[in-house]
């Protein structure tokens, strides 16, 4: 029996939209790009120039400071177009996809039989090491320091997210695969949910965390299981198709970076699945999906983390949603600190929500409100299900303060683990902008 | 609602950067959001969605819960003004309440009208957005006055409290004292004469033909006040815990007071943690000195002064109050024993909450970084490191 870790503090927000257990079938439009900002913390190199013919595997870009951490492209085809912005920044590597697709082959292997190096090393050359990540700091991870250990969430508990136990069904040779040879590194942990069918899979310790979002966070169950300290390293793949990705590269020698992602919020009309692979130009998946008409936003991922994107985006490294949703831009609504609302979703029992059980809701974008200094105390805690003051950690944030922050326990959290404490904020802070510029300071203050 | 909206967004350019409005800009931002929920959407790099409540929801709330407190406090202004001629009789509920009215609006007038007006102006001063704040305050501080103190000294005292206590420290959520209890202190040490006493708790003047001109040297003391004196108060338990007492305006009614906490702690804008140690602090100090001899029966106190007002509207204020929960429960155990030593022990001060919140507020950082250096010291264990 694997471990039950009950946690009493989270919200789950039900919205309406949430993908139907079908799958839809998609013609690829051959457009793809990597994206390096889907990589926290990585400065990226361009390896490829334009008009290169790359095959799936071959490496697009390396991390600038561990030039061995390479980024694979997802398919084979044409480098199109390295993208920059502003100072040189590259946005993105386009590739054009050959009709064909060919596979650099790095060979079949067993992992059983690999040591944790050898697994490292593997990872490296097929270029997709940097999807695993680290804490602290909650950035793509390096292979200079050894983990402590390495902890796999497989449960997705924000709101309308893909269900990994659909996306893993038939899948679950390559998934043990890929646990297995994490657990060759480092011992490795797996987060799954209640009556997950995950429980019973080898090589790695299995905990079911039971309790409401965030639960599924890798950053909270690390911290229910084995909290980061000072000078501890721990890898985290919160998104578990990448384990999906290193079971396929050890089981066929290939770098398949296809995953199945949700479409889903209540502006799309048939929410469903799609299998995709990472960096796919999104424009087909949503064509005729949504109401070209009307104001909305799309996002690149989740309603909690994801970022806003258009309909020429390409899907993200870690997505595993692509949501759609009101932009509410045009709402008008009259008198908000009074009326009742019943549209509106809120912890709060001046509104209704708290009478509605399980009714679903279409939130649109809209902040709701001004922003201000923090007034309301123990907002943050009911959500956050860490032991740690998220108010005094987000003021010591704020004040520029590295001694406290660490003391505060900065070094455990990620800007993810602070997203419903800024949803239910009255205060309207950016709690998970201010984590990540943070966290990015105090990388640069320890580096 | 359209034609309202078509309407503020032609006039709004005037407001913006280099209209010839440009100088109320903060007073137009305010009445807008406050008629529309700004359509402002999320920015890249948060959350996409947000949860309905914000802090305009949060204040409108706490003056909907004060409303019951305060509308029997007009009614009880009346209802002394007549009784203390001799008239009650042949009054009506509507002439009490009429009465009552008229003699308590002109302060909440002046409340808003300064507290506001000095808002507004550091709001544009300092090209910020207005802050909700002021709503709560300016509705407490009427409240927690006798009828009898000046709209002169009122106005002085709000002005004090805005800028003293709140704008110089960075506004709403920054300031270390409740507002509140600074214009009451202010008053109370500047002016104790209109403060304390018994001259000042019952409407002496007649307002439009309605009420009575009290003799000249009338008085009436608060039940608190002659106990501090000895004599055994006037008024009944019942009365006390109705509200037909003297006293500030809004502290007298245990019962308006209680469906006003009901509101609070229903809604979770006030923390239960905080209010239910006030009174548990309260009483076990109040229960002590009963039976050492020297005081009343344990639970008179709350229903007597400002003890339950202060307990449920202004120790609970988010910002000047602990925010750990750890910390709450100690805070509000600090306050309430604290106001029962005050009134037990100090005869020169008949009420004790004012005081007991004032150091509560300057005590509650240092409260909080106890429990929170309790969980640093706990990380650090862990970490192996002493």
């Amino acid at each position: 029996m694997a471990n039950v870790i009950k946690l009493h503090k989270g919200l789950d927000i039900t919205l309406e939209g949430k993908a139907e257990e079908k799958k839809i079938q998609l013609k690829s439009n051959g457009k793809f790009a990597l994206v390096p900002d889907d990589f926290e913390g990585v400065t990226p190199k361009v390896v490829v120039k334009e008009g290169d013919h790359v095959k799936a595997g071959d490496a697009l870009f390396v991390n600038k400071l561990y030039p061995e951490v390479k980024f694979a492209s997802p398919v084979s085809g044409t480098v199109r177009e390295v993208v920059r912005g502003e100072r040189r920044k590259v946005l993105c590597v386009r590739v054009d996809a050959d009709d064909t697709q060919a596979y650099v082959d790095f060979g079949k292997k067993d992992v059983s039989k690999l040591a944790g190096d050898q697994v490292i090393n593997a990872l490296l050359e097929a270029g997709i090491f940097g999807y695993i990540n680290q804490l602290p700091y909650a950035v793509s991870t390096n292979p200079s320091v050894q983990p402590k250990a390495i902890f796999v969430s497989a449960l997705r508990d924000k709101p309308l997210a893909a269900d990994f136990e659909f996306e893993v069904k038939g899948q679950e040779q390559d998934f043990q695969t890929g646990l297995t040879a994490l657990s060759k590194i480092a011992k490795t942990y797996l987060g799954v949910g209640v009556g997950s069918q995950l429980e019973g899979v080898k090589d790695v310790e299995v905990n079911v965390f039971d309790g409401k979002c965030p639960a599924g966070n890798v950053g909270v169950q690390v911290n229910h299981i084995d909290p980061v300290n000072k000078g501890e390293v721990v890898w985290t793949i919160g998104d578990p198709s990448v384990v999906l990705f290193i079971g396929r590269l050890f089981n066929t020698g290939k770098v398949d970076l296809r995953r199945t992602v949700a479409l889903c919020g209540s502006e799309v009309k048939n929410p469903a699945y799609v299998d995709m692979l990472v960096g796919e130009e999104l424009s087909t998946l949503l064509s005729n999906s949504y109401d070209a008409q009307k104001s909305v936003r799309i996002i690149n991922g989740n309603v909690l983390t994801g970022c806003p994107t258009t309909k020429d985006g390409f899907l993200g490294a870690h997505t595993s949603e692509v949501t759609v949703i009101p932009e509410g831009n045009d709402a008008d609504e009259m008198l908000g600190w009074i009326l009742p609302r019943f549209k509106q979703f809120s912890v709060n029992r001046s509104y209704f929500s708290w009478l509605c059980g399980k009714k679903k809701y279409a939130l649109d974008a809209r902040v709701k409100g001004g922003e201000r200094h923090m007034i309301m105390s123990g907002e943050y805690d009911k959500v956050l299900p860490m032991d740690i003051y998220g108010e005094y950690l987000i003021k010591a944030i704020i004040a520029g303060d590295i001694d406290r922050q660490e003391a505060l326990g900065i070094y455990e959290v990620s800007p993810e683990d602070f997203a419903l404490a800024e949803f239910v904020d009255s205060s309207k802070l950016e709690l998970q902008r201010i984590v990540r510029e943070g966290l990015n300071i105090l990388r640069k203050e320890n580096a | 609602m359209k034609a309202l909206r078509n309407y503020l967004n032609k006039v709004k350019p005037n407001f913006e950067e280099g209209g010839k409005l440009h100088a109320f800009r903060s007073v137009f931002d305010g009445f807008e959001t406050f008629l529309f929920v700004p359509n402002d959407t999320a920015k890249a790099g948060g959350v996409n969605i947000h949860d309905a409540i914000d802090s305009k929801r949060i204040m409108s709330m706490v003056v909907i819960a004060l409303m019951p407190a305060m509308l029997f406090g007009m009614y009880n202004i009346g209802y002394q003004n007549y009784l203390a001629a001799g008239t009650l009789a042949s009054a009506s509920f509507f002439e009490l309440f009429a009465f009552g009215f008229l003699a308590v609006l002109p302060k909440i007038l002046v409340s808003y009208i300064v507290g506001l007006g000095i808002e507004f102006a550091w709001a544009q001063w300092k090209g910020e957005e207005i802050q909700e704040g002021y709503l709560v305050s300016g509705i407490i501080i009427p409240l927690i006055i006798p009828i009898g103190c000046p709209l002169w000294m009122l106005a002085l005292a709000c002005a004090f409290s805005v800028i003293f206590c709140k704008e110089i420290f960075g506004g709403t959520g920054m300031n270390i004292f409740n507002p509140a209890i600074a214009a009451r202190m202010f008053l109370f040490f500047a002016y104790p004469s209109k403060m304390t006493g018994d001259t000042v708790w019952v409407a002496q003047n007649s307002i439009f033909g309605l009420g009575n001109d009290l003799p000249d040297g009338f008085t009436a003391a608060t039940p608190l006040g002659q106990i501090a004196q000895n004599i055994n108060p006037d008024a009944s338990i019942m009365d006390m815990v109705l509200g037909f007492i003297p006293g500030s305006i809004g502290e007298t009614s245990l019962i308006a007071i209680a469906i006003g906490a009901a509101i609070l702690l229903w809604t979770g804008i006030a923390s239960w943690r905080t209010m239910l140690s006030v009174f548990v602090g309260g009483a076990v100090l109040a229960f002590i000195f009963q039976n050492t001899g020297s005081s009343m029966v344990w639970w008179h106190h709350f229903v007597m002064g400002g003890f339950a007002f202060g307990a449920v509207f202004m120790a609970t204020d988010p910002v000047t109050s602990c925010r750990t929960a750890t910390g709450q429960y100690i805070y509000g155990f600090l306050i309430g024993a604290m106001a029962i030593i005050i009134r037990v022990l100090n005869a020169g001060y008949p009420e004790g909450m004012m005081l007991a919140i004032f150091f509560g507020n300057m005590f509650a950082p240092t409260i909080d970084h106890f429990v929170v250096e309790r969980n640093i010291s706990n990380r650090l264990k862990r970490g192996g490191r002493k």
